[in-house]
């Protein structure tokens, strides 16, 4: 009987295993039969190459796209990892028991706000101090979609790194503080690097929220489909343009095919990410093996 | 008794929060000698190996009073510092504990965070270090290789090298061989031996045979009716074990007691 039991679950853990390889496989067929068409229009080097989108023109150039993408993602990145490190540090080696079974509720619960509000905030608190503190003419600009994301990537980095952090033995933390190492030695140069592969995972999961994140950006970003020069001026995000652009387009249209096309390059660059992520991670671990 | 003393145990009570762990204990730890802590589980073998070099501050909540001196100065004075004191008093732990890096990094770290950045010094201490801690020619090709790739018994002596290349005065071993397979455990005990000319060495062990084979001295603790530790007996280890004083000391080794 027991055994039965285990084959029907070593079944069904299978089943869902294998349905969620599936679904991942069915989306990409998906992306790539509405996207692929875009070649009877437009050629795919002055797709990927090209610095002027106007679909309108049936002229398909996604390099401002992808630039504004990466632009955005970065500053948040270079924003969230910096601060998101610290507190986890803080959370986990700092922090008294009350304050951590505070923080990290709350630091959670701001995981579950709606990506439109933080457009909302974004869009009249942020994007105005971004405004008159750099003196532009507006304050819908990259840094403040960087600035949003940040905010929305910062819960998972913290959650995660602070996990991470916790994990590490408190003989490691021992062995340092035998050996006369204050708490802040012994966190740089023990603590935080056998958390590494942790840390490294949550900033991973991080930029795939950012990188992923279209409402927000829609919002704040100014949507100039222009190839960035600074931060501190109007970017179109991939995501953005597919959100904003879907409604208009007809169906099967070089227009429609060009922004699934737009959708295989997001989805491809976040593999991409995601790869190396697991990468690292896996000669990380070898090295210590 | 014309030896010199290293550590000098006074009056020394421990608490975790309310509960009374070590009793008004007074202990004399001789120089260059091996001295071992023996007595039951919960007897505070541990505890008061760890008042030594102050690791019983880690535990929040710990308070001591007493006093303890190495080499004649107090470490719970007010303008002590601690990072001092736990350089001048090596540690070792029940289990191997490196640091997930290198077998370099490992016995460099105590060094560097005192401030050597010169490689050739640091190669200097890392190679003296394993020597020492008889690891050297098992080593000395995978420097850059992981300490966690090391059999256990090799992790320890990482763990030996590293305590031992911040240049202790006294080294603290805390089971050191309890978690590691006979050979091994053979092996850190002619270490110890070896270690006793250039150190003083406190090793708690509730293991007896390895207490009578390898310590010149014995502590005895045992807990009272309150469970608080208290030290009933310390003489030469031949003493302790074949002529023992307190009946306590007698039931315990014979196995009758803990």
């Amino acid at each position: 009987m027991a055994r039965l039991g285990d084959r029907i679950a070593e079944g069904l853990v299978f089943l869902a295993g294998g349905a969620a390889v599936l679904f991942v496989a069915l989306i990409l067929i998906f992306l790539l039969r509405e996207g692929l068409p875009l070649v009877r229009y437009y050629s795919p080097i002055p797709f990927l190459t090209g610095a002027e989108w106007y679909p309108l023109s049936g002229v398909f150039g996604i390099l401002p796209l992808v630039l504004g993408s990466l632009l955005v993602t970065a500053g948040a990145v270079a924003i969230a990892l910096p601060l998101g490190l610290a507190v986890a540090i803080y959370l986990a080696e700092v922090a008294p028991a009350w304050i951590k079974d505070v923080l990290k509720p709350t630091i959670e619960l701001l995981a579950g706000i709606p990506s439109v509000l933080l457009g909302f905030v974004g869009y009249a608190v942020v994007a105005t101090v971004v405004k008159n503190v750099f003196g532009l003419p507006t304050g819908l600009t990259a840094l403040t979609g960087s600035i949003m994301l940040a905010y929305m990537a910062l819960p998972t980095i913290i959650s995660i790194a602070d996990d991470a952090i916790r994990a590490v033995p408190d003989d490691f933390r021992h062995a340092s503080y035998a050996l006369g190492a204050t708490r802040w030695q012994t966190i740089r140069a023990v603590t935080v690097p056998a958390a590494a592969s942790g840390i490294l995972a949550a900033i991973m999961l991080g930029i795939g929220r950012a990188i992923g994140e279209t409402m927000t950006v829609w919002m704040v970003t100014g949507n100039a489909a222009v190839i960035p020069t600074t931060i501190l001026q109007p970017v179109r995000t991939m995501t953005a343009t597919i959100a904003a652009e879907m409604g208009e387009t007809a169906r099967g249209s070089d227009h429609y095919a060009a922004l699934f096309a737009v959708g295989i390059v997001l989805f491809v660059m976040t593999a991409l990410i995601n790869t190396g992520a697991d990468l690292v991670l896996h000669r990380m671990k070898k090295k210590y093996e | 008794m014309d030896q010199r003393i290293e550590v000098r145990i006074v009056g020394v009570s421990l608490y975790y929060g309310k509960f009374l762990a070590l009793r008004h204990i007074d202990l004399d730890v001789p120089a260059n000698q091996i001295t071992a802590i023996i007595g039951p589980s919960g007897s505070g073998k541990s505890s008061l190996l760890r008042t030594i070099n102050r690791m019983n501050e880690v535990i929040p909540g710990s308070r001591l009073e007493g006093q303890v001196l190495v080499s004649g100065q107090s470490i719970y004075a007010q303008n002590v510092d601690v990072v001092e004191v736990r350089r001048k008093v090596g540690m070792v732990f029940q289990r191997p504990n490196p640091f997930p890096q290198s077998i370099y990094d490992n016995v460099a770290y105590g060094p560097r965070i005192h401030g050597i950045k010169e490689k050739r010094a640091l190669d200097d201490i890392v190679e003296r270090s394993l020597r020492r801690s008889a690891l050297w020619d098992e080593a000395k090709d995978k420097l850059r290789k992981s300490a966690l790739a090391l059999s256990g018994g090799q992790q320890q002596r990482v763990c030996i090298a590293r305590a031992l290349a911040v240049d202790p005065q006294v080294l603290l071993m805390d089971e050191p061989a309890s978690a590691l397979d006979p050979i091994a455990t053979l092996k850190i005990e002619d270490l110890m031996r070896e270690l006793r000319q250039a150190y003083t060495v406190v090793v708690v062990t509730h293991n007896m045979q390895q207490a009578a084979r390898v310590s010149d001295w014995t502590a005895v603790l045992m807990p009272a009716l309150d469970r608080a530790g208290e030290l009933i007996e310390f003489d030469k280890t031949a003493k302790i074990f074949t002529n023992p004083s307190d009946k306590r000391t007698e039931d315990y080794i014979t196995g009758r007691l803990g």
